[in-house]
């Protein structure tokens, strides 16, 4: 007997909500999607004043009881929970309204990083995504996003990621092919673009020559080129050092039409070197006759 | 492998708690294990108090304004769509002569996606709150509701400001 009431009232307990929702002074849709007309129809009659209030919009409308009121489409566009209030002289009602985002997608957030990279690093380009509505809802159930990466030259690496909560994310490696990527993040018909761009890495290796030239020598690099063979942009600082005696002279010369070169007094014994950041050049000993 | 630090919660639960306390005004707030699908970037757990120390801030300034119709309080911890769309309810409530109050007895909280290159947070909260709502001062209805919110939350110079936030019922 016991159990019997505690269901009962349990049962009534859970079910009041609902009979509030659905059969109170108020009938309300439970939900909506942003920016979908509704209706609201209300029993009785006088006049009342109706109200929708949520941190995210907030409307108030004079109402006759009895009578249907009709919200045009836009006009509750903010997703959200909602507070449902008719007021009148005599009685306050209430019930609880969600308006959710819209299905259609209107607006991406793409954060695509860095905006310049080396190429050939794995998983180097990221991409996140968020996804909006024409209301700027976030939409947070499930939908595919479409990113794919292309060079100057076509090749496309593409994946597709389904959002969790709105947002979706995604790692592409730097290709082998220097130049602006285009990296683009695509829901339904609504695409953004970033560009990426890709610069040559470390050199490979560096060769250099020497040509004596009276009291001096002439050092000269061969164009500079990364493992992926992509040139060494222009600017880039080439090191020359020569040790003579304990000696060591160094002297730091950007690359210009691919190569860096530099004339150095011509010691008998002298070793010359050059280095690029962590890339080490050939040696030459300089013996004079 | 996200977020492998934050697996371990026990220390992170109780600094954000403790701070919670503070900034929520002794409602209750617990912190869920960060969601599987989190994104590649560890994530901290300073980061992760911080941005949820700040979000829970957010809504004591939420409160506030929208008590007293003032956005000027609403700009430090808002920003973005969200400052917007709260600065458009705030006009909305001065026109209709009304005011609410958000007095927020719990929080649950999780962490459901850290962008890889650290420039958003994103939560679910279910928050359980007492919604008034006042007609020139008068109160005209209060009810007792239970939803779970989304927040996108992005780095500002001192703290983290809340760009989006929606109810996701």
């Amino acid at each position: 007997m016991k159990a019997t009431m505690t269901l009962l009232v349990s049962s009534l307990l859970i079910a009041t909500p609902c009979l509030f929702a659905q059969a109170g002074e108020i009938q309300a849709p439970q939900s909506i999607e942003a920016g979908g007309g509704f209706s609201i129809q209300t029993t009785g009659n006088g006049k009342a004043t109706l109200y929708i209030v949520g941190p995210n919009q907030v409307l108030r409308r004079d109402v006759e009881r009895g009578q249907t009121t009709s919200f045009a489409p836009g006009l509750l566009h903010n997703a959200g929970h909602y507070l449902v209030i008719l007021r009148s002289d005599n009685s306050i009602d209430k019930s609880e309204l969600d308006v959710t985002a819209a299905r259609t997608p209107s607006e991406l957030s793409f954060l695509a990083k860095p905006s310049r990279l080396p190429v050939g690093i794995h998983d180097g380009i990221t991409g996140a995504v968020y996804v909006f509505d024409a209301y700027k809802n976030l939409i947070t159930s499930p939908a595919p996003v479409s990113f794919e990466l292309s060079t100057p030259s076509g090749a496309t690496q593409a994946r597709t990621v389904a959002t969790h909560d709105g947002a979706a994310f995604t790692a592409m490696d730097s290709t082998q092919e220097q130049g602006a990527d285009k990296f683009v993040a695509r829901v339904g018909a609504v695409t953004s673009t970033r560009i990426v761009g890709q610069v040559p890495g470390d050199p490979c290796g560096i060769k250099m020559t020497a040509t004596p030239s009276g009291q001096h020598v002439q050092l000269a690099t061969e164009p500079l080129r990364d493992c992926s063979g992509n040139a060494i942009p222009d600017g880039m600082i080439v090191t020359f050092t020569e040790t003579y005696q304990n000696a060591q002279t160094t002297v730091d010369v950007p690359l210009k039409k691919g190569i860096a070169q530099i004339s150095m007094p011509a010691h008998n014994g002298a070793v010359l070197s050059a280095a690029s950041g962590v890339v080490m050049g050939n040696q030459i000993r300089l013996e004079r006759q | 492998m996200i977020l492998k630090s934050l697996k371990c919660l026990p220390a992170l639960s109780v600094l954000v708690f403790a701070i919670a306390s503070q900034a929520a005004s002794q409602a209750n707030v617990r912190i869920e294990p960060p969601a599987a699908q989190q994104g590649p970037r560890e994530l901290q757990e300073q980061t992760a108090s911080a941005a949820i120390r700040d979000y829970l801030q957010s809504w004591q300034s939420l409160s506030a304004a929208l008590k007293q119709n003032r956005s000027d309080l609403l700009s430090t911890y808002f920003a973005g769509t969200a400052l917007d769309k709260l600065g458009e309810t705030m006009q909305e409530q001065v026109r209709a002569g009304l005011s609410t109050g958000y007095k927020v007895s719990s929080h649950d909280i999780q962490i459901v996606f850290y962008s890889p290159e650290g420039l958003s947070i994103e939560l679910t909260d279910t928050v359980e709150y007492d919604m008034k709502v006042l007609e020139h001062g008068k109160l005209i209805a209060n009810q007792h509701m239970r939803t779970r919110y989304i927040a996108v939350l992005t780095p500002a110079v001192e703290q983290w400001k809340v760009r989006v936030f929606q109810a996701m019922n």
